[in-house]
């Protein structure tokens, strides 16, 4: 039975010409079941010896159409459905679906509700990258990070846990706001998370920045130049660790981020290490964020005025949000009934694992390793 | 920037606005050259997603949809298009490497085919399945069974 998943075309499988044991070249594959793919991601590698020649990725393997079941269920039941794309960082997704949502209605939640909603997604953004770091540094070789950031996460849980009642899929917004009130001691719990959490960044640090293996194993490995993220529409701390200011927060402002005062940490050399410092340097901006917002949550109502049965007026809306790993968009289009007529999700992982091939190009085949978890993708969100 | 577009090509782009958004619909014979001038001349150089509508009412059933974003200017334009079912586009893999696995994905899921494009072939759904998904007339519960049943051994995959 030939695997139907794949046809090997380009990757030249067939030179017959060759005598036997030529073996110069070398087709291997990894995946879909390996632990450092980081879900089912299968990998083709072309080899010369260690070397990567080239590879391809072969995706689809979580394909659940969630763009299809958007088109099926209404706009409030199809939120908590956005959340299992990207499923370390469920509450970004929301908050992008969510907004869109507000776009086609021209609702915007209120004050309060922002508030939260960026208290709550800069969290989410600490996680996201508390579980990249200790992931990565797992398939490198460092088993002690991972123990680390999954024990500190857990205090981000807990709050998610506290607010909603769920920790990983939390469906924590709602189209137009909130559903809950924030409960007794939210703002004290998030603070002392944060004091809780400052000394953490620092101890990871401790454990790889200056850390001769870790350099060894990330400096100059993947390299990504800024024109090429340009190009292949590369975004997020991978866009940002070659050397290009930009994000979303800054550049089109949604929710209320252009009310706090932060830095958008950038590299220079593209590689996987610069990465590393800019994510490291993202959760200190994003403990910067909640701290400025956790002390000035306003006072009012949590939801604005949003009818029980939505029907967007007829037009559609293509929005997007810095998620944590990268520019996240949803395009809504909409023929005045109850349910979206089409839901297209822009997945920032989908697109970022694409330079993979570029990335790994002319390294050795443990580094293919370092690249993938380097680039940070959830494969629910590049299957959908 | 669409003043200046409208002056060199016409009718053939009409400039809208929804939402605050921007976007035009460009007439299909002019998608090559349109795409080429916004990257090249408009600084469009960022080309964040593509996709497509079903529409199986309207005589041009698709509408594929270009988002396009320019860092320079710090804009994002919409560019989109109607074409037959059945009929081709020209790829935009040359103008942004990018794009690559977005028109596969469009071609998974619509039947779009790009011409030019380097590999085109299924991204999501494997190679052998027959139907596209995202069409209206593809049941949200329908499936390849033939496929499911020699490639997974099982008789439905419901």
């Amino acid at each position: 039975m030939t695997d139907p998943h794949t046809s090997l075309s380009h990757l030249d499988l067939e030179t017959p010409e060759k005598p036997f044991l030529d073996a110069n070249e070398l087709v291997i594959n990894m995946g879909p079941q390996h632990p450092a793919t980081h879900g089912v991601l299968r990998v083709i590698l072309r080899l010369d010896g260690e070397k990567v020649l080239g590879l391809e990725c072969v995706i689809g393997y979580l394909h659940r159409g969630v763009e299809k079941i958007g088109e099926h269920r209404t706009y409030t039941m199809f939120n908590p459905y956005v959340d299992r794309m990207d499923y370390v960082a469920a509450v970004s997704n929301g908050l992008g679906y969510c907004e869109t949502v507000e776009r086609l209605l021209t609702v915007e939640a209120p004050p309060r509700a922002q508030y939260v909603r960026v208290i709550l997604t800069e969290l989410n953004r600490i996680a996201s990258h508390q579980l990249w770091l200790g992931t990565h540094a797992l398939d490198i070789g460092a088993i002690t990070p991972l123990f680390y950031t999954f024990r500190d996460r857990e205090e981000i849980l807990k709050i998610y846990e506290k607010y909603c009642g769920a920790r990983l899929t939390t469906h924590a917004f709602r189209i137009g706001g909130l559903q809950y009130e924030t409960y007794t001691g939210f703002e004290k719990e998030v603070k002392n998370f944060l004091d809780f959490f400052r000394p953490k960044i620092d101890e990871y640090e401790e454990l790889l920045t200056t850390n001769r293996i870790w350099v060894e194993r990330t400096r100059n490995v993947g390299t990504i130049s800024a024109q090429d993220c340009i190009a292949l529409g590369v975004t997020g701390p991978v866009l940002r660790a070659s050397g290009v200011k930009w994000d979303l927060r800054k550049a089109q402002p949604y929710a209320t981020y252009k009310n706090f005062d932060f830095d958008i940490p950038t590299g220079q050399n593209g590689d996987t290490y610069d990465r590393y410092l800019v994510r490291m340097a993202e959760m200190r901006q994003s403990v910067r964020i909640i701290e400025q917002a956790v002390g000035a949550i306003p006072e009012g109502p949590i939801m604005a005025k949003v009818p029980k049965v939505m029907k967007p007026p007829a037009g559609e809306v293509y929005h997007s949000i810095e998620a944590p790993k990268g520019e996240l968009g949803y395009f809504i289009v909409s023929d005045g009934s109850t349910q979206p007529y089409r839901v297209r999700v822009r997945p920032p992982s989908f697109v970022n694992l694409q330079a993979l091939d570029v990335m790994c190009r002319g390294q050795l085949v443990a580094d293919v390793i370092a690249v993938i978890g380097t680039l940070d993708i959830v494969l629910g969100e590049v299957d959908r | 920037m669409i003043a200046k577009l409208r002056g060199s090509y016409g009718s053939g782009i009409e400039p809208l606005t929804y939402a605050g958004q921007n976007y035009m619909v460009v007439d299909r014979s002019l998608i090559p050259e349109i795409l080429q001038v916004l990257r090249n001349e408009e600084q469009f150089d960022y080309c964040v997603d593509i996709t497509a509508v079903h529409y199986p009412t309207r005589e041009k059933q698709f509408e594929v949809v270009w988002v396009l974003y320019s860092f320079a200017r710090n804009e994002r334009i919409r560019v989109k298009t109607q074409i037959l079912d059945g009929a081709s586009l020209p790829s935009s893999v040359p103008i942004w490497t990018g794009a690559n696995w977005l028109e596969r994905e469009v071609f998974d899921m619509f039947g779009i085919k790009f011409d030019g494009h380097p590999d085109m072939k299924r991204i999501l759904l494997p190679d052998g399945w027959k139907g596209h998904p995202l069409r209206k007339d593809y049941g949200i519960l329908q499936q390849d069974n033939e496929w499911v049943q020699i490639n997974l051994g099982i008789e439905s995959g419901q």
